[in-house]
């Protein structure tokens, strides 16, 4: 999987279905949304289309760089990987991810960190997402 | 149900006391699933006898069902209630992000009493509810704006439902609707007037509870074997194009869309405002309901100049649907795409039930015509005319407003205003429910008399009309009735999971037995049809608790009149397969 990366080809396909959601979460082996690392709103109400909210894959990450117990690891091919033990839940990854694409679970208290497996995009029915290698 | 599944928990809401506590009902969900079943019961027990809909004691219920959140298309909520508009059952259903969000929530019913002496909203997060001021969005314009100001203000973006009522809700109009995430309605039987009648202008709801199945293997194979049925299927293919709309051709190329107040069962220019026509030149964006893959959804993008700024332009997205195409297109004989836009732009904005808003208008402009009231006077105000879409767009403004008796009594709903005026014979509605928009035979008919909702949906008797058209076949009252009591009583567990009926070719009893499995119930083929009979007969438990007697059901004179596919229906065959229908009703435990 090293350089391959998740990108939004358009976001203007994005019907807001959030099957991507759905995907992500079963990921962890459960239904509904508490275990997504991807996002889809409204852009200020469903008429004005979608915003996908999805880790960009930063080859320096500002997540990684506030980090203050180095719980993220750059990931090779960009973005960053969660070391678990590591994390103390201070949620300083939340605030400093541009995009915010840093989302939350609250059950365990650890940010849901996207590690580009692509499932997203094989549920998406409208082509808005794809797996491709980085550059 | 798996141990601690959240859907157990009903979440009761005071506005009197502004209190709130939860309940857990695994009682409610084993037995009787969730989402229509769960709420007929809650209804039972929280609506006593007799009370008037638009009082502190008639509850509000929302649920959903052990599907929502876990396979697609299970995107719906029920909604229980007393109808301000029929005086009987109310039961409206809605997707948008509504199933997704109580489910998330935490919660698998809602249920809202009481009433609050000023304006407010109610935002539910984490199972914290506040109770917040809307004293400001009270008497705002537009539905649009109150949506926008809510949106801006509460959290959770993406995963909430923000469901609102528009003035006429404020306003008590008795068919007034709840819209929910701006195009998606509870639209029919008046839940916007309960809404309003307890000062309640809005509500939104998110959580993100964790959700388990039994066994994730086999949840993902069944998963994927729904998800792919539903991105494959031709039938869902043409929801996702043309969407609704593309029955408008096909209905009236049969002789069976009504128009003019069903004067007619054809429209000409009924391509105008076909969904072929608004597809190619209106189509402004597709959405979806939550954890939908067909998007069904379709907006119109209307442009319109401003008359005095040269160059300046609005462009509006107008939600549009077979149905608001039926009531408030062809039935009022508007074959203009933008005036029709523009309707129910106008319809959207005062927050209207399209289908019962339609019905009344067509009612009133023959009435009008037949100088039954006449215009000017303590009459209408408006001169309504067919296809005159201005004068339409003012008389929802005076709908809304109720500026004189006509307007009040109007909104009432057209069985009202017509046995005040006049004119009932063409007043269509069907146990004071107005009219859906199929003229296909006699099941169609059949189905609003019987149907506990007295909606096309409940039955789907359109439906059975052109497949027996289609073969040619000689319907009979009994194999009628037999064919939409047997219908009703199935889709009581599809809107118990709570699936969309739009993907009913894909839940079939075995997938739905399987589904279930795998998030804990165990129910055979015969205990699901058992459970669908029981769940249809409390429903006419509470109707006939209600004064609901199936003899007193009026035909109004107009569908037997006007021709339908099969020529014209005969009232003695209909009065059969209605008795026939109720025959087959069982009585549930303790029924009267």
């Amino acid at each position: 999987m090293v350089g391959v990366r998740l990108s939004v080809v358009d976001v203007n396909l994005c019907v807001g279905c959030q099957c991507c959601m759905f995907a992500c979460s079963r990921r962890f082996g459960v239904a509904g949304l508490s275990k997504t690392a991807i996002l889809i709103r409204s852009a200020g109400g469903i008429e004005r289309g979608f915003v996908v909210q999805v880790c960009r894959a930063c080859e320096d990450p500002p997540c990684a760089a506030v980090c203050p117990t180095d719980a993220l690891k750059l990931r090779p091919g960009g973005g960053v990987l969660l070391d678990a033990a590591k994390c103390i839940g201070c949620k300083l990854c939340v605030e400093a991810c541009t995009v915010d694409a840093v989302l939350w679970d609250d059950e365990s208290d650890k940010p849901m960190i996207c590690v580009h497996c692509g499932l997203c995009a094989q549920a998406c029915p409208y082509g808005v997402l794809e797996l491709s290698r980085g550059g | 149900m798996i141990e601690e599944d959240p859907i157990q928990n009903v979440l009761y809401v005071d506005l009197t006391r502004r209190r709130y506590w939860v309940e857990k009902r695994p009682d409610l969900f084993e037995k009787y699933i969730g989402g229509s079943g769960a709420a007929i019961k809650l209804l039972l027990e929280e609506c006593k006898h007799g009370v008037d809909p638009l009082s502190p004691e008639n509850p509000i219920i929302f649920a959903v069902g052990p599907l929502n959140c876990v396979f697609p298309m299970a995107s719906k909520t029920v909604a229980m209630f007393k109808s301000p508009l029929t005086g009987n059952l109310g039961e409206s259903h809605a997707g948008g992000r509504s199933g997704i969000a109580l489910r998330s929530a935490g919660f698998g019913a809602l249920v809202i009493k009481g009433a609050s002496d000023t304006p407010i909203y109610l935002s539910i997060y984490n199972g914290k509810v506040s109770f917040r001021d809307a004293r400001v969005l009270w008497g705002m314009r537009s539905s649009y704006t109150v949506g926008r100001v809510i949106r801006e203000r509460e959290p959770k973006a993406g995963l909430r439902t923000i469901m609102r009522i528009g003035r006429a809700g404020e306003k008590l109009v008795r068919y007034a609707c709840v819209i929910t995430e701006t195009y998606r309605h509870f639209g029919r039987l008046g839940l916007g007037a309960v809404f309003g009648s307890k000062k309640l202008k809005a509500l939104t709801i998110a959580g993100t509870n964790n959700i388990r199945v039994k066994d994730i293997k086999a949840y993902k194979e069944l998963y994927q074997e729904i998800f792919k049925a539903e991105t494959t299927a031709p039938a869902l293919k043409k929801y996702h194009d043309i969407g609704t709309p593309m029955n408008v051709m096909p209905l009236n190329n049969l002789q069976a869309l009504p128009a003019y107040n069903l004067k007619s069962a054809k429209l000409d220019g009924a391509e105008h405002i076909s969904g072929e026509n608004l597809a190619k030149n209106y189509l402004g964006r597709r959405v979806s309901c939550g954890h939908c893959p067909v998007s069904c959804i379709h907006l119109a993008a209307l442009r319109e100049p401003y008359e005095k700024e040269p160059y300046f332009y609005k462009t509006t997205m107008i939600s549009y649907d077979y149905e608001p195409i039926y009531a408030l297109g062809s039935m009022l004989g508007i074959t203009s795409p933008e005036g029709l836009l523009k309707l129910i732009d106008e319809v959207e904005v005062a927050g209207l039930d399209a289908m019962s808003c339609g019905v009344a208008l067509a009612w009133a402009t023959e009435a009008v015509e037949k100088g039954v009231v006449s215009s000017g006077s303590e009459g209408t105000i408006v001169d309504l005319k067919w296809g005159d879409y201005n004068a339409y767009i003012k008389a929802v403004e005076y709908i809304v407003e109720q500026p004189n008796e006509f307007y009040k009594a109007l909104a009432q709903g057209v069985e009202y205003a017509a046995t005040k005026y006049g004119g009932l014979d063409y007043a269509l509605a069907f146990g004071g429910n107005e009219m859906p928009g199929y003229h296909t035979g006699p099941a169609a008919h059949i189905g609003y008399l019987t149907g506990a909702r007295h909606s096309h949906l409940d039955s789907a008797g359109y439906s059975v009309d052109q497949k027996i058209f289609a073969s040619k076949g000689a319907p009979t009252p009994s194999s009628v009735a037999n064919t939409l009591f047997e219908e009703e009583a199935w889709r009581q567990i599809l809107s118990s999971l709570v699936v969309c009926f739009f993907s009913r070719e894909i839940y079939k009893p075995e997938t739905v037995q399987r589904a279930l499995k795998i998030v804990g119930w165990d129910l055979s083929l015969e205990d699901m049809k058992k459970v669908g009979y029981e769940i249809l007969a409390l429903k006419h438990e509470f109707k006939r608790r209600e004064g609901f007697k199936a003899d007193a059901l009026r035909i109004p004179k107009r569908i037997l009149e006007t021709p339908t596919p099969f020529g014209r229906l005969d009232e003695a065959f209909i009065r059969e397969a209605v008795k026939e229908y109720f025959a087959r009703l069982p009585r549930s435990a303790n029924s009267p």
